[in-house]
Formats: C-alpha cells, structure tokens, sequence
C-alpha cells in the first residue's frame, strides 16, 4: 500500500494490522509526509510587501542560485507540525523514567515568565542601564544557586551540561597554570562509572584521562583514588550522587585527598536533583560543579535543548571565572564583558553573550515557587519514589549492588533476564508498548545491561503503583518464555524498531528530490 | 507544594513499603554532620501569583525591543517572530520530550530535524548539516577544532572582521587545547590581506560575512588560497537572514559553514537560548561535531529516522569522541524550522530584500546627518558608523530619548582607537517613524 506520496505507509501493515486504511492514516495516527514532499517553492505564510526600489549596495555578491527551500501556508505549516508532534513522547504524555535525564515536571508558568518581553525582546548588546532587571535576574538566580551549594562564585554563561563540565575544567587549567604547574599536572581522574561527556570534556582541553574502576559495591574507594594520586594528577571528575544512583559516603575523604595532593575536584552535578536542600556540594569539599539547569530546576528538554550549565566555583577556582559576568554596583548592576575589567584573572570566554537567559529565567521561576522548603521537600520525594520501585521491583529485577537505599534513581541489571532470550532493549521496547517511554539503558557501562530508572518527584503513588505492576508483569512475561511480546516491540509505537545499522552505514541526512525513473519504479 | 504529587500519607505508606521509618534513612551515605536539618537560608515557597508578581516587577525595568526605535545587532537580530511559531514549540510532545533516543516514539523529533539539516544545507549551499549547535560562538570554536582534526594542523588564521566574541571564543578553546591561532588587528573596511597569512601550517582560516562591521566579503580568493595550502575556510555568518540575499557560502568554497540561526525563529532572550548551524561536505561528516539525524526504515519498511553516526560521540568513545557534546539545541532549531517552512523560500528571499532595503534607508539618512559618516561600501542589514563623539557617549544619551541605537565598537573591542564607531542594524521591524526618531535624536546630540 503506498500513501498519495508514493511512500509506503507507516504503522505496521505488514503483520499487525488487518484492516488497512486508503491514505495509510490510522484515525488518529496520521501518516505526514516530509515538508519537502508537500511544500512549494512559491508558497509563503507570512505576507510581507515588496520594498520599493532601492540601490543595493552588496557590491556584486548577492546571491544568483535558488536556494531549495519549500514554504507551507500558516494553515498548513500548523497541521503538518501538530501532526509530528503526535508522534512524539513526552512528559506530560506519560511517566518518563528516563534515568540520569530527570524528566520532571514542566510547569507553565515558567513558560509564561520566559516570555515577559522585559526579559525575551530585550537585546544582549543595549545599554546595561536599560537592562537592569535582566541583571538583577540573573544575579538573583546566581544567588540561589550559591546559597544551595555553598559556593563562592558561579559563571552562569555555559549552556548546556556538558559546556559547563568543560567551563569548569578550564577554570582548573587556570588555576594550575597560575601556580606554575601546568607543565606536569597533565592527568585527570575519572571512574568508569562517568557519564561519557567527562573524559570527552577533559580530552578536549589537552588532559590525559586516567581511569578509576569501579568495585562492586558501585562506589568510588578512596584508596583506588589515592593509588593513582602523584603530582601529574590535576583533577578528579566525581560525579555524585553517582551514576549507579548512590551516594559516595567517601566523598570527603576523597576530596581530602585530592586537595592534599594539590588537586581540584570536579564534581558532575547531573545528579544535584537529588540532594538539594539535603545537602551542600560546597560542605563536600567540591571545587567546580555544574548544575544542569534543565534536569534539577526543570527548564523544559525541548527534545534535546536548549540546555544551560551554570557552574559553581569555590574559593581557590572563583578567580578564574571567565567573562561575562554580573557585578553589584554603587549604581546599579554592572555587566563585565572584557577580561581586561575583572579585578580578578577571567580565564576567557566561553560564548558569544551572557548563557541561555531564557533558561534562567524558567529556573528562577521554580526556585522561587518551590522555596527552601519545597526545593527539600522535592529532593525526598525524588528519593522516596525511586526506592518505592526498588522495593516493588526487587524480588523480580535485579540489583547490581544488593537490595540497599539507592538516590533518586534506582540502577537494575540484566542478570534477572539470564536464560530467557530477552535483552534490556527488548525490555525497553516493550515498555513503549505498555505507554512507558523506557528508562536510561545500557548505562552506566559499569553494570551488564544496566536499566536506570528516574521517577522524579512528578509521579505521584498511584502512577508508580501501576508502573511497577506493569514492570512486574513484563518481568514474569519474560521469565515465563513469552518472547514475542518483546523481540518484536514496539507493536504499538507509530515505528516498529528502526534500522539504525543501515542508517550509519549509508548516511542520507537530508532530503533530496527523488529521481523521476526511481519514483515510476516503486 | 502545587508541583508534588505525594500527600503526607502516600508518604507514610511508602515508606512502611520500603522499610523505613523516615526519609533521611534512604540519605545515610551522605556524612551524617553534612546532612542539612533545616531548609537552606531562602524564602520559602510562593504561589503563581506571588512569583509573577516578582518576576514581572524586574522584568519590567527592562527596555524591550518592540517598545522603542530598535537598531541594535551586532550578533543578535529583532525580528519579527510569527505567533504560529511560539504556538508549536510550546506543543507539549515537542517541549518536554528527550534527545530522541528512542526513536520509535520520537518520530516528531526526528523528522524535523530532518527536516531542519535539509533547510540549513540548503541555505548555506553545503552538501550536509547537523542537527544544530549551542549557538554560532561556539559552534564556530567546534568548526576550529574540527578543521585541526581534518587537516591535523594546529594553527587557525581569525580575521579581523569576525564577530570579537566569537574570537574569544575560540581563543579560549584553542589555548586551552595549545592550539595556535593568530587574530588579524580588527578591519572595520573590509581590506584586510587575509591571504598572505595562509601557508602549509594553516589548518583553516576563519571569515565572517557579513562581517561584525556589516561589510560583504568575496571568500572566493580566500578559499582558493586556502586550497592551494591544504587549509580550510571556515565561513561564519552572524544574521542567518543574510542568506537570503547573499550568495551561499557554499557557491564561494566554504568548507564549514557557522553561525547564528537566532534571526529565524528565535527571540532576542538577552543572548541565549539560541540555535548554532553547522554545515559542511559530506566527506568531513565523520569529524563533524555535534548531533545527526538520518533516514533509515523500520522492521516494516517503512521510512523512520533516527540519531545516527553516533560513534563519533562522547557516549560512546568517551576521551576519543570529535567532540565533547552532548546536547544540541533542539526546541530552538524546531523554531527555525517552522518559521523557514512558514517563510519558504519566497518569503525568505523577500524578508532579506526588505532587509536591505531599510538598512540603506537608514544609511542614507544617517549620512546626511552633520557628523555621521557611513564606512561600509557594501553591506546587508548593518553597516557600521563614524560619528564626531565617542559612541558609547552617543547611545547613552540616545537610550535617554527612547531610542536604542546600536552597539559602540568600543563595547566589543575596548582600547582599539575605534570608539567613536557605532555599528547600526536594520530588519523589517524599522518604520519610516522609527528612522526619523533615530536621525532627529542623533541631531541633538551630536
């Protein structure tokens, strides 16, 4: 069956569905073509007038090709991206335990504040005189941030997780070269249990990554950190509360050690959701944190963005914060562009304006409506509902590190699946099918198969009920050799699995027009 | 608390379920001396009305764009944004989605991105795109980098016209990873000899056109040279609009295209969330940065799309990747994607030229003003001005009279010698009331 595009039509005609439609739609699950297939080159939905004549001034370089860029109606352009988004799975669709992702809930009116035009139509450039509200905003969300950490200072530009990881090792390259060692402390410490972009992050500046294995308690021994201190060692990458969902009980005493082996601590703040209000990296003797605005202060995802990385400095790193920053002044709030107009030693810039002032905004917006005694109350919440499904869950699944009280997710292994033919992805795709997204798979790399579940403290207990049931239903399904409820899943999806060896092998990353001969073809 | 689902007896139950008798039991890791006992020193929690009242109280001590004569660029553009668009991204299956990782339920995702490489190809005349970055600054820092991978040389040529931040940028990276690069003296005419700085030792070099000074520049001859050593030209644009008007900088021998798609789509937001485009040929895709979404099928056959070549990424090759990026800069580039299909190439094609049109207006007033003098010989929406007083002076005063003039030289590169230069930008939001303001407020101070 094809569509009126001459494309096969989706949602699984070839063994699922008995009652094919004409168009390929299935009522509500409608088949959209890509815009290139339905645009046209003269179709536009903004009515704009020709200028009147005027003398160019481009100097002979204006462009003499069309470009290839088809335009839809208002009317159309609204349909065809409701209709993807149909397609989509998302927080407000349904629980989300995407583990080390914290998929809390969105709350609108930090959409609604984003928009104010005092802070979304103004420009990063204008005069500061006329901005002083932006500036006090984000010297207020800097604020919290300092309070919450017990910090000394924070560069806010970052703008995203892992631009923050890599803010922060910057201002340690600093550091270290102002102390006149950069020639020798060359190697950065990092457990296996870390998230991929700190090695990425760490590489990129020019360290040597040094790694720290993990031992089967799913925690980091300071005895494994102090092996491999020497005076190479400039950093160690911790991220805590860890990646197999676990506080580090030893973190002070590796902090201690890195310190006295004139090291800085960097701590991955991923996993700050858990512990805010709890406790404070600062006490934990932590150098340079980033803090993902768009997990623990939930600034919407956004299907991958825009994040923003803040990062918390302590004392013997705050110097070296790069530019810009926000400064209290006898006459309002000043905004420090140059490096030649800290009093300080700014290690440089990380980019073009001020951060994602859009997501402070939003971040504020939570901390404000949350207050001390929410942003606490959230933290225990995230953590109760992460050990309610351990609890439902572990005489059926498997816990990698014994059946102890994990953060504010909960890590799984495979070992529960052994002899039954079904894999962690099997599991996953299944879930899709009972309306879960799946949790984080194959991560951390420490634990085989490993299955990490985040509820956050969105869920409330009737969905985590059902959600464990349903988990504890798909466990006995698999262990009682029903494979084909997962070895085919997703059934249900608007996708059954995708080929994703074929798509690397041959990459097409754009559309191009389909050859005349190949369309009569098919 | 509105946001918490879980009442004080859901709480109880739960933890009777676990085995607990209270919650800081399940914190017993953390040192017990550093276990905080009471809330942290802040205010306690407010109702929605409470924090809009705050939140709109600062907001309001700001000067918005729409609400004044507004020439201000340098990076950032005002232009007009269509409702529609706003409307979609707010779309809850877009907004609080995930990088699609699980493609099966991510298809909407998907596909525009998609769509979205597609359009960003297309406009910068490249062979591929991906599916965006944090923004130009650093996706420009990226292009550096990748350029030194493709090349395996270290030294990267910055000309004097590229956007300063977006040099800072990339001479913190490239410090930081001892690179080398050598920066040219800013070059407000557009005249630079850029070319008699390539040699064998040139991993690529970088030229912005429109340049921050507004001029037009021919990167033809500078990819030719570029060749000729085995370097790359890494072409950056800051006003994605431009494109519209100007030739690609594909048709002229870019090897990486960058910059800022923030024109399209996207609001001023005081410098960020904005949406870094990056394209290049398809034989450097293995030493792209950032993320890829390809065309694939699904167990049935049927067209899907997913994440792809992701072996060049962090997750996987960790302290090996092309990159250290996690993220891009997804509901931004869904942005730019509805408002290119709303403008289609039309519509783009018209906007540019409505663009232009007011920018040489402007700058024929302007000129006619006593102590005014327009520098650029060419230029798109922005040019840049000399004016009889320091203009940093000039847009203070300006601002008093309601009018946002533009952005002094002096701001971006302090201690140049050029502070009496103001560059000046101009979109289809500019009325013909609005450059009488600009000239008759100018008059008075000058």
């Amino acid at each position: 069956m094809l569509n009126r595009q001459g494309r096969p039509s989706s949602a699984g005609e070839a063994g699922t569905t008995a009652h094919p439609t004409f168009t390929g739609n299935k009522a509500l699950a409608q088949v959209e073509p890509l815009l290139f297939e339905i645009g046209r080159y003269d179709t536009t939905g903004v009515d704009l007038d020709e200028p009147e004549d005027f003398k160019p001034r481009l100097g002979g370089l204006g462009r003499k090709e069309p470009i290839g860029l088809p335009g839809l109606s208002e009317p159309e352009t609204m349909r065809h991206y409701v209709r993807l988004s149909q397609q989509n799975y998302g927080i407000d669709t349904g629980l989300f335990p995407l583990g080390s992702c914290t998929m809390k809930h969105n709350a609108r009116l930090n959409e609604r504040m984003a928009r104010l035009a005092g802070f979304s139509d103004v420009h990063p450039l204008q005069p500061v005189s006329t901005v002083q509200g932006a500036l006090e905003l984000m010297n207020e969300l800097g604020r919290y941030l300092i309070t919450l950490t017990n910090m000394t200072a924070v560069a806010l530009s970052p703008k995203a997780g892992a631009h923050g990881e890599l803010c922060g090792m910057m201002a340690i390259k600093a550091a270290i070269e102002a102390k006149g060692e950069d020639a020798t402390r060359n190697v950065v410490l990092v457990p296996d249990s870390a998230h991929g972009t700190n090695p990425a992050t760490a590489a990129l500046i020019g360290f040597k990554v040094k790694p720290v294995p993990a031992r089967d308690d799913g925690w980091v021994h300071v005895e494994d950190v102090k092996e491999r201190l020497g005076p190479d060692v400039a950093a160690i990458m911790l991220t805590n509360p860890n990646t197999c969902g676990l506080f580090e009980p030893q973190v002070a005493e590796i902090a201690k050690a890195i310190h006295d082996a004139g090291a800085y601590f960097y701590c991955d703040g991923a996993n700050f959701n858990a512990i805010v209000g709890k406790a404070k990296p600062g006490d934990l003797g932590v150098d340079a944190m980033h803090i993902n605005l768009h997990k623990t202060f939930s600034t919407p995802h956004g299907g991958g963005g825009p994040g923003s990385g803040p990062v918390v400095l302590s004392a013997r790193l705050a110097p070296f914060a790069p530019v810009p920053f926000v400064r209290a002044g006898q006459d309002g709030f000043e905004l420090v562009e140059q490096e030649s107009d800290a009093a300080e030693k700014p290690f440089g810039r990380m980019t073009a304006f001020h951060g994602q002032m859009g997501m402070y905004v939003r971040a504020l917006s939570y901390m404000l409506s949350h207050g001390s005694d929410g942003m606490k109350q959230a933290s225990e919440d995230a953590v109760l509902n992460a050990n309610y499904i351990r609890a439902g869950l572990a005489d059926l699944m498997s816990l990698p590190f014994g059946n102890k009280p994990c953060m504010h997710e909960v890590l799984f292994d495979d070992a529960w699946l052994k002899d039954t033919g079904v894999t962690t992805l099997d599991v996953a795709k299944a879930m899709i099918d009972e309306g879960y997204h799946p949790m984080t798979m194959y991560f951390p790399l420490v634990v085989h198969g490993a299955m990490l579940i985040e509820p956050t403290e969105s869920e409330s207990k009737a969905s985590l009920d059902l959600f464990i049931a349903m988990l504890r239903d798909l466990a006995m399904a698999a262990k009682n050799g029903d494979k084909e409820r997962f070895i085919g899943a997703p059934y249900h999806a608007p996708r059954r699995r995708l080929d994703e060896t074929r798509a690397a092998r041959n990459p097409v990353l754009k559309w191009t027009p389909p050859a005349p001969v190949a369309e009569a073809a098919e | 608390m509105r946001y918490l689902p879980l009442s004080d007896t859901d709480r109880s139950e739960m933890l009777a379920r676990i085995g607990v008798n209270h919650v800081d039991e399940l914190f017993a890791d953390v040192p017990k001396n550093l276990l905080l006992k009471e809330p942290v020193d802040l205010p306690r929690r407010k109702g929605e009305w409470e924090v809009e009242r705050i939140l709109s109280r600062m907001s309001a001590k700001n000067i918005s764009a729409s609400s004044v004569p507004f020439f201000v660029g340098a990076g950032a553009y005002k232009h007009h944004v269509p409702a529609t668009v706003d409307h979609l991204i707010q779309r809850s299956e877009f907004l609080t989605s995930y990088t699609p990782y699980q493609p099966e339920i991510a298809q909407g995702t998907l596909q525009y991105l998609f769509e979205f490489q597609t359009q960003v190809a297309a406009l910068t005349g490249m062979e591929v795109a991906n599916a965006s970055m944090y923004d130009g600054s650093t996706g420009t820092g990226e292009a550096v980098l990748m350029a030194h991978r493709v090349t395996k040389r270290r030294k990267a040529v910055l000309s004097g016209g590229l956007h300063p931040h977006y040099a800072d940028v990339v001479r913190t990276l490239s410090e930081m990873s001892s690179d080398d690069v050598v920066t040219m003296a800013p070059d407000v005419g557009g005249t630079e000899d850029i070319l008699s700085q390539i040699d064998d030792s040139v991993s690529c070099v970088v030229v912005q056109s429109p340049d921050v000074f507004g001029n037009l520049r021919d990167l033809k001859p500078i990819a030719e040279k570029a060749h000729k050593h085995g370097a790359l030209l890494i072409a950056v644009f800051t006003e994605a609009v431009s494109l519209g008007l100007v030739a690609s900088p594909g048709s002229q021998g870019a090897d990486i295209v960058v910059g800022e798609g923030q024109s399209i789509g996207n609001a001023l937001n005081f410098g960020g969330p904005y949406v870094g485009l990056f394209a290049t040929q398809s034989k450097y895709i293995r030493q792209m940065p950032g993320r890829l979404c390809g065309e694939t099928v699904d167990a049935d056959g049927n067209r899907g799309f997913v994440l792809t070549l992701s072996t060049r990424e962090q997750h996987i090759r960790r302290d090996k990747a092309t990159s250290n990026i996690c993220t891009n800069s997804g509901l931004c580039s869904l942005a730019f994607t509805i408002h290119m299909t709303l403008l289609g190439e039309a519509g783009l094609s018209r906007l540019a030229r409505i663009n232009h049109a007011n920018a040489v207006k402007l700058a024929d007033r302007l000129s006619a003003v006593k102590g005014v003098e327009v520098l650029n010989k060419t230029f798109f929406n922005e040019f840049t001005l000399k004016l009889a007083k320091p203009a940093a002076e000039v847009v203070e005063r300006l601002a008093e009279n309601g009018v946002l003039a533009g952005v002094p030289v002096s701001r971006l590169l302090p201690g140049a010698g050029l502070d009496n230069l103001l560059l000046v930008a101009s979109t289809e939001v500019n009325t013909d009331d609005d450059r009488a303001a600009f000239v008759a407020a100018l008059k008075e101070v000058l």
